[in-house]
Order: structure tokens, then sequence, then C-alpha cells
């Protein structure tokens, strides 16, 4: 067995994280690596195409019933599902109340307390997503994941997102050694997405992992709670995703420390692009469309 | 040892500089601002005290630098530890993690009439003790459940007042949705308090968030029966700020009613709810800690119309002064009587000071307190002959430090939310002959060879207020520095130093 790699995933709510985490996974699977996937979402739905179902006690929710987290045993909380992938969801607080970065706390520590980490050779983190407090940076803190794989698209709030994890990961990366591994687009089919991606990955210091193209098989599996890779292992996407799975596998080491950037030099990437306009040309455009429509 | 000083520099100037120097050069800049020497003033002096100083450009009410001993609280220990806690009938539970609770346990020595357990519940600690779990999916059902618990094995509390530690704050519980529900439920006044310790930057915010919800969840509640059926009458008062501490509202009480006046409520020490719900009825609010129940006080003003003034019970002549102060607002049969109540004790008090007077006379004292403390004990201390080197406010605001001019001398040593370091060397520099602070500072200071009394919680003495607060009060202080034990500090080898005289 080789030494124990920690990844995360993180992106921006809807981007497809899980999915790809999943499928990516599966075919990691594939390639013969032991892996643990950790949900780190109150929603608990980071496993449900490894499991073919909801993963229906999570860890938290179980200590709660039992009183304490130090009632919980291990094999209460942990689900093998396709090929042998081992599932815990973290699970959480209904929205709106207690705290659910606490509650990744919580469970992480519990996992890693009870040997949950021990005979695998890959544990994979899918977090929700914003890194909004310090709970939901638990898994790029000290000794835990050590590449992060940001999941984005051309769409202009998924790279925000993308500059804000990776600021997220900046803070982290001097105290605990957490890098980022790169970005992985998952199409979205938005004007120039394949560069624009290429030049956010630049932006960050990073480089762009692997481009998965929009295809609705990926819809298909999903209602069928499956991956790609199980409920049609021959498809294009399949080979896609063990093409993503080879790419993680061989970026062992390879991250860097990222270098966001601000708020301002992600709209002039924008600008540069020519898919936005600068906020005075806006503003007169806007001011042109108002007085046009006043006059008549 | 620091007995090289019989008596300290009489240039506090350039001891604070001294003291100063300690610090890298940012954290020097920001607490010269709090150390001061009370200057000399052209106003003329307060009428009572005959004094007028000015200190009022020390700065305060802002955040302590990291890196110091604060001697500072929290805003829970301002609202549930100060105003809240001594409210004798209703549970007040520490809401959170148990350690908030367990720590401030009868802290404050709140003195209450009634049976603890069944009517009476200041003694006792209630707490929701929050665990991982409450904090992950939030404490409302636990509050909610502990609120049934207690109204089912406590049936004669009159309410619940749910104190916020700092998680509540944090995982943005709703407690005030579970009082509503609770209050529908069991038609009993229930108050949530927004008290976090995170908030402000002393326990003075706390006094003020619970002084508003004196305001939100009871004033501005529904009328009680209790209110209903109450009929105010002419001499009616409330005294606002006396927590009862070692019976002080107890010793004031009797002065007031003596004097022909009805305390309709004492806030909070030894009180009821009612007496709380009742207030707004009054004729007039009598303030001996403003700096915690001013709030409240000019509410009432402003809606219903109720004047309010400062008193002071500490010292004969600060009592005589404040029973006719208090008189004046009343008619002639009162201002008689209070003539009456302060010929009555003046032989008690004639008796005190002549046995006591002769012993402390002279003698120098520093205090570092909190709320009213730091100025109006300081007259008690002139009455036996004592001097104030040095006084400090933990918390106080700009307000307190003006009024303090009226109570000390020029070249007096003010401090204010003195750090642990800047007290000790000060103390050890001047040298007083007693010095009265909290639990913190007590043992230090008498390692130092220098009488102390604890002048929070009275050093489980008291009462300190009125007359007999006043007999009490001279014999801890004799009790402290002319105890024989102080000239048995050397070491018999050793030439007896000065506290040996």
């Amino acid at each position: 067995m080789s030494e124990l790699r920690q990844i995360a995933f993180y992106g921006k709510g809807g981007i497809g994280k899980s999915t790809t985490s999943q499928n990516t996974l599966a075919a990691l699977v594939e390639m013969g690596q032991k892996i643990l996937i950790v949900g780190c979402d109150p929603k608990a739905d980071s496993t449900r195409l490894i499991l073919n179902s909801k993963a229906q006690d999570t860890a938290l929710h179980l200590a709660a019933e039992m009183g304490s987290v130090e009632d919980l045993e291990l094999e209460d909380v942990l689900k093998v599902g396709f090929k042998d992938i081992k599932c815990v969801e973290s699970g959480g607080p209904e929205p709106g109340v207690g705290c659910a970065g606490r509650g990744v706390i919580t469970s992480i520590n519990f996992l890693e307390e009870n040997g949950a980490y021990d005979d695998v050779d890959y544990v994979s983190y899918d977090v929700l997503g914003d890194v909004v407090c310090g709970g939901f940076a638990m898994p790029i803190r000290e000794n835990k994941a050590q590449e992060i794989y940001i999941v984005m698209s051309g769409e202009m709030m998924a790279l925000y997102a993308a500059n804000n994890i990776a600021k997220g990961i900046l803070k982290y990366a001097n105290s605990g050694g957490v890098r980022l591994g790169g970005l992985i687009c998952n199409e979205r089919q938005t004007d120039k997405e394949l560069e624009l991606a290429e030049a956010m990955a630049a932006k960050l210091g990073s480089k762009l992992i692997h481009f998965v193209p929009r295809d609705n098989i990926v819809q298909h599996a999903e209602l069928r709670r499956q991956t790609v890779l199980q409920y049609a292992p021959e498809s294009q996407q399949a080979a896609e995703y063990r093409e993503l799975a080879r790419k993680i596998h061989e970026n062992s080491g390879k991250g860097v420390i990222p270098t966001p950037v601000t708020m301002d030099e992600l709209e002039e990437m924008l600008m540069e692009f020519g898919i936005m306009q600068s906020e005075e040309e806006r503003l007169a455009a806007i001011a042109a469309t108002d007085g046009q429509a006043a006059a008549s | 040892m620091a007995k090289d000083h019989a008596s300290g520099p009489d240039d506090y100037e350039s001891l604070i500089e001294e003291v100063l120097e300690a610090y890298p050069e940012k954290a020097r800049k920001k607490r010269a601002k709090h150390l001061q020497v009370s200057q000399t003033t052209d106003e003329a002096p307060d009428a009572t005290t005959g004094i007028a100083s000015k200190c009022d450009t020390t700065k305060s009410n802002i955040k302590s630098i990291p890196g110091v001993m604060t001697i500072r609280g929290c805003a829970y220990a301002g609202s549930k530890g100060v105003v809240w806690g001594p409210v004798k009938d209703m549970v007040h539970i520490s809401h959170g993690p148990v350690g908030c609770g367990q720590y401030s346990w009868s802290q404050r020595r709140n003195y209450y009439i009634g049976k603890t357990g069944i009517d009476s519940f200041v003694t006792m600690q209630f707490t929701t003790d929050f665990q991982e779990k409450d904090i992950v999916f939030g404490g409302d059902k636990k509050l909610a459940k502990t609120i049934d618990e207690i109204n089912e094995l406590f049936p004669l509390s009159n309410g619940v007042t749910i104190q916020s530690e700092c998680p509540i704050g944090l995982i943005g519980d709703d407690i005030e949705a579970v009082a509503k529900q609770k209050k529908k439920e069991s038609g009993k006044t229930m108050v949530p308090v927004r008290c976090e310790g995170f908030r402000g930057v002393s326990q003075s915010l706390g006094h003020h968030i619970a002084n508003d919800a004196v305001r939100d969840w009871v004033f501005e509640q529904e009328e009680s029966e209790a209110v209903k059926a109450y009929e105010p009458g002419p001499y009616d008062v409330n005294v606002i700020g006396d927590y009862n501490i070692g019976g002080d509202a107890w010793a004031s009480r009797i002065l007031l009613e003596e004097m022909g006046l009805n305390v309709v409520g004492n806030w909070s020490g030894d009180a009821t709810l009612a007496e709380i719900e009742r207030a707004p009825k009054a004729k007039l609010n009598l303030i001996h800690c403003y700096r915690s129940m001013n709030y409240i006080c000019r509410y009432m003003e402003e809606k219903y119309g109720i004047g309010w003034m400062e008193y002071n019970f500490f010292g004969p002549t600060q009592i005589a002064a404040s029973l006719r102060a208090i008189a004046k607002n009343f008619d002639e049969t009162i201002q008689e009587n209070a003539e009456k109540v302060i010929a009555k004790y003046q032989p008690l008090v004639d008796e005190v000071i002549a046995k006591f007077r002769p012993r402390l006379e002279g003698k120098s004292v520093m205090l570092y307190v909190g709320g009213l403390r730091p100025r109006h004990v300081v007259t008690a201390y002139d009455d036996l002959g004592m001097v104030i080197a040095g006084t400090g406010y933990e918390f106080g605001h700009n307000d307190d430090y003006k009024r303090t001019g009226h109570y000390v001398k020029d070249g007096t040593l003010i401090y204010d939310d003195v750090t642990g370091y800047e007290l000790e060397k000060f103390i050890e520099k001047i040298r007083p002959d007693l010095v009265g602070s909290g639990i913190k500072e007590k043992y230090p200071v008498q390692k130092m060879g220098i009488p102390f009394r604890q002048m929070h919680s009275w050093d489980y003495s008291g009462p300190y207020h009125g007359y007999d607060g006043f007999a009490i009060f001279a014999r801890d202080m004799d009790l402290a520095i002319n105890n024989p034990v102080w000239g048995m500090y050397d070491a018999p080898w050793e030439t007896p130093a000065i506290a040996a005289e």
C-alpha cells in the first residue's frame, strides 16, 4: 500500500462537485486504489452515487441520537458501496439551525481517532459550496487534505468561488502544507469556457487538470443513483472520468500554493475575454437604453 | 521584597512613566491614556465632600490590550452575575456549556429572604449544559425542555431568564422564539438575554443589554396581576442598582422606610419579578449603582415620567447628605423625618468614629473595583480619617470619571482597566496601608505585606451600606490594617521593617 493520499473537492454550490468527485473516485477504484469518501455537506449527498442510495445514517445524527460522539462506533457510520469504496457522511443540522461547520470538525476528528483512515490509499473530502467558516476549512488544515481540486465552470460566479477557495487554501498553505491540485472545469457551455478556465488556472498559478464535457448521460446515471462508470462503463463520458482520475493520480505531490486575485483583476480578465463590459461602459449602455425608453 | 519604600513617591506622574516603561511602544501609548493623576479644577467644590478635582480625560470603556492581564469580566457576567442573577423568584438559566454558570455560581453574595428551591433560586445554578451535538444541531430544543423541566420542578418560580453564553450567538440560536413559545404555554414571564460574553469590551455592555431586556420582556409586555392590583402611594420609591451584597440593601432600606418612604422595589438584590413589574408606578428612582442600571432609569424617566437621582450610603457624611437630598423630593413630613433619622443614628456614628478613627487616621488606601465603588466608598474612608492614594474602575465610562472628581482630591492616582502588572507595580511603589480590590488581587497584595480587603464581596462580611453598614465597615478596616500579623511579617533574624512600627 502506498502512502495515504488525502484530497478534497471544493467548488461553488450546484457546480457538480459531488457528481464529478464520485465519478472520478469510481474511476480511481478501477485503477486498484482503496478509497474512503468523507461527505462534509449537511445535505449528505456526497456518496449517493457510490452507495446507490442516499446515506441514511450520518455520523452526526447517530451521535446526537446516542447522546454523544464518544458513543459512536465506526461500523455504525462506515458504509461500503461501488467496488468496495468506503463512504461516510458527516451530516449536520437542518438549514438555519446550529453550526454545520462545527459538525464537520466533530466528525472528521471522530473518523481519524477511530481509524477510518487505516487501510486506504485515498481519502476524499467533498465539501459544500464555499469555505464559509473555519469548520468547512477543516479538511484543508494541517494533516488533512494535501491537494484541493476546485470544480468550476466558465460562469462568473463559479470563477469567483474558485478564487475564494484559493484564498482559503493560501491561508492554510504555509501553516499546514495544503496545496491547490488544480481546477476541474465542468462544462456549462458558456462563452470561451475552455480558454477562460485555462486563464483562471494560470491566474491562480495552477493548471486546468481536465475539461469535463457536458453529456446528458451524467444526468441519466444520476437519476438512477449511479455513477457513469457503473451505469455506462463503455461510454465516452466514462472515459473522460477515467482520464480525469488518471491525471489526479499522477498529480501526486504536484500541487501549488495558489495566487488568488482581487475581484477587480477577475473582472479585468473577463473584460479581456470580451465577455464583460467595464463598469463605465455598462453604466453608459444602461443610461442610453433608459434614455431611449424615456424618449419614446 | 518591596519593603524598601516607607511610603510611595509623591510624584505619581513619574511613577506612571516608570510603570509604562515596561510596555512596547504601541501598548505604552495606549495604556498611557488610561493612567492619570487627578488635577485641580476651577469648578466649585462638591457641597458634601468639599472636593473638586478633575480626572475626566482618563480614557475608558475601550478594549483591553491583548497580552495584558485585565481584571474585567464579560457581558454574560454583567447580565447574569450582576443585573438578573439576584432576582430571586425567577430561574436564571446559563444557556450554553456548563462552565460559565458553574464558575460564576453564587459569586456575588446576593442575599435574599425565601425558601431556596421552593420560591427562591438565587444560590442555585441552572444550565443547559451544551454538548457537541447542541452546538451542531442547535440548542433550542434543549432550552425548551429545560424550561419545561424548571416549570415542573419549581412550580413557584415566577419566570425564567435565558442568559446567553458565547456559543448561542455564534450558532445563531433563536432564543427569542423559544421564550415567546414558553410564555404562551406557561403564562410565566420569559426573558431571553443576548448577553454573549464576546459582546462589548467588559461586563458593562452586559448591564446595558440586561437593562434593555427588562424594558422589552417585562415592561413592554401585557400588565401582570401584580401591577394591575397595585395601588401606588405618594411615597413610593424604587431603589435601583443595589444588589444586596452581604445584606446591603436591607441596611439601606430601613433608613428610607424610617423616613416614611415606601420602597416598592429594590433592584435587584432580594427582588421579586413583581418588584420589577411595578417599578413604573413609583414616584422616584433612587440609583445606587449608576453604572449598571442608569439605562433603565433613563427609560423610565422618558416613558413613565419618573425622576431619578443618585445617592450614596457609604459613610455617615454621605448618608446624611443623601437622606436630605432624597427627602427634598417629598413633603415636609419626609424632610423632618430625614432629620430625625440622621439624629437617631448620630450616637452610633459618634461611637464608631470615636472608637476607630484614632486607629485608622491618616492611613492610605488604594482601591480598584467596578461600578460605583471606586468613588462612593471613598467618603466612608474619609469619615474614618483615611486618605485615598489611588482609585480606578474596571469598566467605568467617561461619566463615571467625571463624577469621580467630586470624591477624590487632586493628586490622586487614577487607573482605568488597570492591568495586573500596573496595579502590582503601583501598590509596590506606593505601599498604601490598605488595598481594596477583588479576590485575584488579594493574595499577591498580602504577600507584599500590605493589608487587603475584598471590596466586591466585602470579603464575606457586610453589609457596608447605611449606618449599620458603616459600623461593620469601620471594624473590618481596623481588623485588616491593625492585625498584629503584619508585625510578624519579617523573619526574626532580620531587622523589623516598617509594618512592625
